[in-house]
């Protein structure tokens, strides 16, 4: 299905970009072709976004040249790209709520008329959806759609400015197995039609399902560009996520008590929407327990029930045999449990305090620090020295706030905070996400020196790598669900990445 | 005897209200237009006093004879105050709360000092009332209503009229709203956001600035220290009372206007309370703006949690917040 003479509609060739010094994507190539729906693939951080925000205009290359049907373009906006025919619908829709989706299709657009009526919108968008045959009401409210719809509404928006190349970033991500179905036929429509899609995902099935060529991309490196017709699911597997160790790590086989059990938790997130289905765990102390995934399969959900900062709908958590289900945050944090947050800004620590105070945070009213309601002052400074120290937290002093320490600093404190609170159970969320090769091995010899002092870990990341290195035992998770559990002896990335893209054990084989 | 004597206080109010709160309406039509793009400008009380000390400058030292031109001096004098704040808190991505109390502290101790050697000096060039003859009866109760000057008509129908047009009826009062409800989403699109948000916080400026100018140039004609006397603040409430849409904001000017004058009247005929003793009412009139903000909030944030949802007269979402393309 690469007609037209398979002639690109769109060529980057050699782009670089970087983000505060650290390469987000490193000389890449791409070209899609006219007619084709083309699958961009990769982990999170690949730099799959990053690559389709400098096609659309959002980001500009710090080097190479993008190439839009023969022609060299320099985008210095959205509205340029789309001007030139390139459209981008992003992962989070810009759409404006209260207003209505005729509304929302005329946005910013110089060809809407100058004085408009309802009346008028409603015709023109009634115009574009028999012409492109994707239907919503167009008086409704966008607040009132669903995800499926809004999505609708964000790509006849793209197509009614005249785009012919459509890049969809991780499009399925918040729609449902039956509009996700929808979604494909709409593509493939599309490209028979003679346009260009660009489809970003790491879900393996779609890249089969939906596309005719794909690309991976790994680290901000293009691995390879190939027809899909003939790749399996477990090479695109093992190109996206690379074969590499870094570190010797002794895996044990642990028998002991369980430190933590979930049995049967079910869990919504802040959409309302279940997003931990019946999930049974065990991590057994002196374990670290690794769940694999990628990022937005409920793990953010699963560390927060776990530290009791989300309710559960259905289900059971026990730490060291005590039910957790009526604890406060508090009373699980007193049962020894610590908690290395994903968002360690937002969550881990506050900003605008001091690192002495940031230092204590986790348990500043227990009997070291406080006397009845006043702080004793030195031994929290005392302790806030030897923890700077031991986690070499680089500050100028404890005195500054933790705003002005560096990300991998702020790292740093959280994780040895977290991991001297917890006495039983350190959950470590992506702990070492975004810090450099350094600090995260720092991190990881924190959490496996937790492990070897008889604590149990749940560690939850989204680089295969680092739970394959780090887990004595594996669970991997998608869409809410625990698809399988192994053992690191018998742990196989090829197997674990199907997993993960949404195979059942069956089909994973 | 006693009805005729109530009727005589209703038509003295009604009359002083209407100019007094016209004040109110062109600083809550500047401090609208500012918030429908995002910005929020709590500096309302400083841009009144800078435009009614430059319109003062312009008619006693600069001898400006045309009291429209005072006023458009006083304007663009507001407007440069409006820039300097817009600058801040779009461009550099300030607080808006910050910059704007210093605004408003700074604006009014800026026009304290300008005005300070011409307190109580009376201005001569004033706005004239338009008295449509022969089509009205020259009596108490139309002129009260209707025999006001041109800027009266157009802060309460024009402005208004225009406004509601802008917003609801153009693609440009579309993009305005989507600047300050999604300004990502506006991006998107290719609406300028920061271009946007500095043009309308500077036209909001000018527009209070009027609002100051018309004191000195109509119903207060003489410069005092402090000229604003919270109406800037009261502008602010009445655009939240106003659910953000322009109509609506004459209604709430009104109101907000007329419990000012009732507070001046009150003070001026000594009326006292027939309960709790008072031998003067001003404590309780002077209360009574922010008692009716109070509740006004309080309403739609009552109906929220009662399940409704009253978007319609929810303030812009982004309202306050800076925005940058690259922070996602």
């Amino acid at each position: 299905m690469t007609g037209d003479g398979k002639r690109p509609s769109v060529e980057a060739r050699g782009i670089s970009k970087a983000f505060g010094g650290v390469a987000a994507l490193d000389a890449v190539d791409f070209e899609v072709r006219w007619s084709e729906v083309h699958a961009l693939v990769g982990e999170n951080g690949a730099g799959k976004t990053t690559l389709c925000n400098i096609l659309a205009g959002i980001y500009r290359a710090d080097a190479g040249q993008v190439i839009v049907d023969g022609t060299e373009r320099d985008f210095r906006s959205p509205a340029h790209a789309i001007d030139a025919g390139v459209g981008m619908v992003h992962q989070h829709f810009r759409l404006v709520e209260p207003m209505t989706v005729a509304e929302n299709i005329h946005l910013g657009w110089p060809e809407t008329p100058g004085v408009v009526s309802q009346r008028a919108l409603v015709d023109r968008t009634e115009r574009f959806m028999s012409e492109t045959g994707l239907h919503v009401d167009p008086t409704a409210k966008i607040w009132q759609l669903s995800v499926g719809e809004q999505q609708r509404v964000e790509i006849l928006r793209v197509l009614a400015r005249g785009a012919r190349v459509l890049i969809l970033d991780e499009p399925t991500a918040v729609l449902t197995a039956k509009e996700a179905e929808e979604l494909f036929a709409v593509v493939r429509e599309l490209a028979a039609g003679g346009l260009s899609v660009i489809f970003i995902t790491h879900k393996l099935r779609e890249v089969l399902a939906v596309s005719d060529r794909l690309t991976v991309l790994r680290h901000g490196i293009r691995e390879i560009t190939r027809p899909t017709e003939g790749a399996t699911a477990s090479e695109i597997a093992r190109l996206m996520t690379g074969e590499e160790r870094v570190l010797d790590v002794e895996h044990r086989v642990v028998t002991g008590d369980p430190a933590l059990e979930l049995r049967g938790v079910s869990a919504l997130n802040d959409r309302g929407i279940t997003a931990l289905h019946d999930v049974d765990l065990t991590v057994r102390s002196g374990e670290i327990l690794g769940i694999a995934g990628v990022s937005g399969n409920g793990q953010t959900e699963l560390a927060e029930v776990i530290c009791a900062l989300r309710g559960l709908e259905s289900g059971s958590i026990t730490v060291d045999g005590s039910g957790t289900a009526s604890m406060s945050v508090r009373a699980v944090t007193d049962l020894g449990v610590g908690h290395i947050p994903e968002d360690r800004i937002g969550t881990g620590m506050v900003l605008s305090a001091s690192v002495k105070d940031n230092a204590v945070l986790h348990n500043y009213w227990t009997e070291q620090f406080a006397q009845g309601l006043t702080l004793n002052r030195q031994g929290v400074i005392d302790f806030a020295r030897r923890l700077v120290e031991a986690a070499r937290v680089q500050t100028r002093s404890i005195f500054a706030t933790a705003g002005q320490l560096s990300g991998g600093n702020q790292q740093r404190l959280v994780a040895r905070r977290e991991a001297l609170a917890a006495d039983r159970l350190l959950v470590a969320a992506h702990p070492t996400r975004g810090l450099d090769v350094n600090a995260a091995q720092e991190v990881r010899s924190t959490i496996l020196g937790k492990r070897d002092s008889g604590c149990a870990v749940l560690l939850i990341s989204d680089d295969l790598d680092e739970v394959l290195l780090m887990s004595d035992r594996i669970a991997v998770i998608y869409e809410g669900r625990i698809m399988g559990v192994f053992e690191a002896a018998e742990a196989d990335r090829e197997h674990i990445g199907l997993l993960m893209g949404g195979h059942s054990m069956s089909e994973a084989g | 005897m006693i009805l005729a004597i109530i009727e005589n206080a209703f038509l003295s109010l009604i009359g002083s209200a209407i100019p007094a709160s016209a004040v109110v309406m062109l600083a809550a039509t500047g401090a609208m237009l500012g918030e429908r793009v995002g910005v929020l400008n709590l500096g309302q009380e400083g841009l009144i006093g800078i435009g009614a000390v430059y319109s003062v400058i312009a008619v006693l030292s600069w001898g400006v004879e045309s009291p429209w031109l005072a006023m458009l001096i006083g304007m663009i004098a507001a407007a440069v105050a409006g820039l300097i704040f817009a600058v801040c808190v779009v461009a550099f991505r300030a607080s808006q709360v910050l910059v704007g109390l210093a605004l408003a502290l700074g604006g009014i101790g800026l026009s304290n000092q300008l005005g300070v050697n011409r307190n109580g000096t009376p201005i001569q060039t004033l706005f004239r009332e338009v008295n449509p003859g022969g089509v009205l009866d020259n009596n108490d109760a139309v002129s009260a209503f209707f025999f006001h000057d041109p800027v009266v008509y157009i802060a309460y129908v024009g402005l208004p009229v225009v406004l509601y047009f802008v917003l609801f009826r153009t693609r440009h009062g579309m993009n305005m709203k989507a600047v300050g409800e999604n300004p990502a989403a506006a991006d998107a699109v290719g609406v300028s956001v920061t271009g946007w948000r500095i043009f309308y916080s500077v036209l909001g400026a000018a527009l209070t600035g009027a609002g100051g100018a018309y004191m000195v140039l109509s119903f207060t004609p003489t410069w005092s220290p402090d000229i604003a006397r919270g109406r800037g603040w009261v502008a602010l409430a009445v655009v939240i009372f106003a659910g953000w849409r322009p109509g609506w904001a004459v209604a709430g000017a009104l109101l907000y206007g007329s419990m000012i004058s009732l507070d001046t009247t009150a003070q001026a005929r000594g009326w006292g309370l027939p309960f709790m003793g008072a031998s003067d009412l001003s404590f309780f009139l002077s209360m009574l703006p922010y008692v009716v903000t109070l509740v006004a909030i309080l309403i739609p944030a009552g109906a929220v949690k009662l399940g409704r949802r009253v978007r319609s007269t929810a303030a812009p979402a982004a309202l306050a917040i800076p925005y940058s393309r690259e922070e996602r």
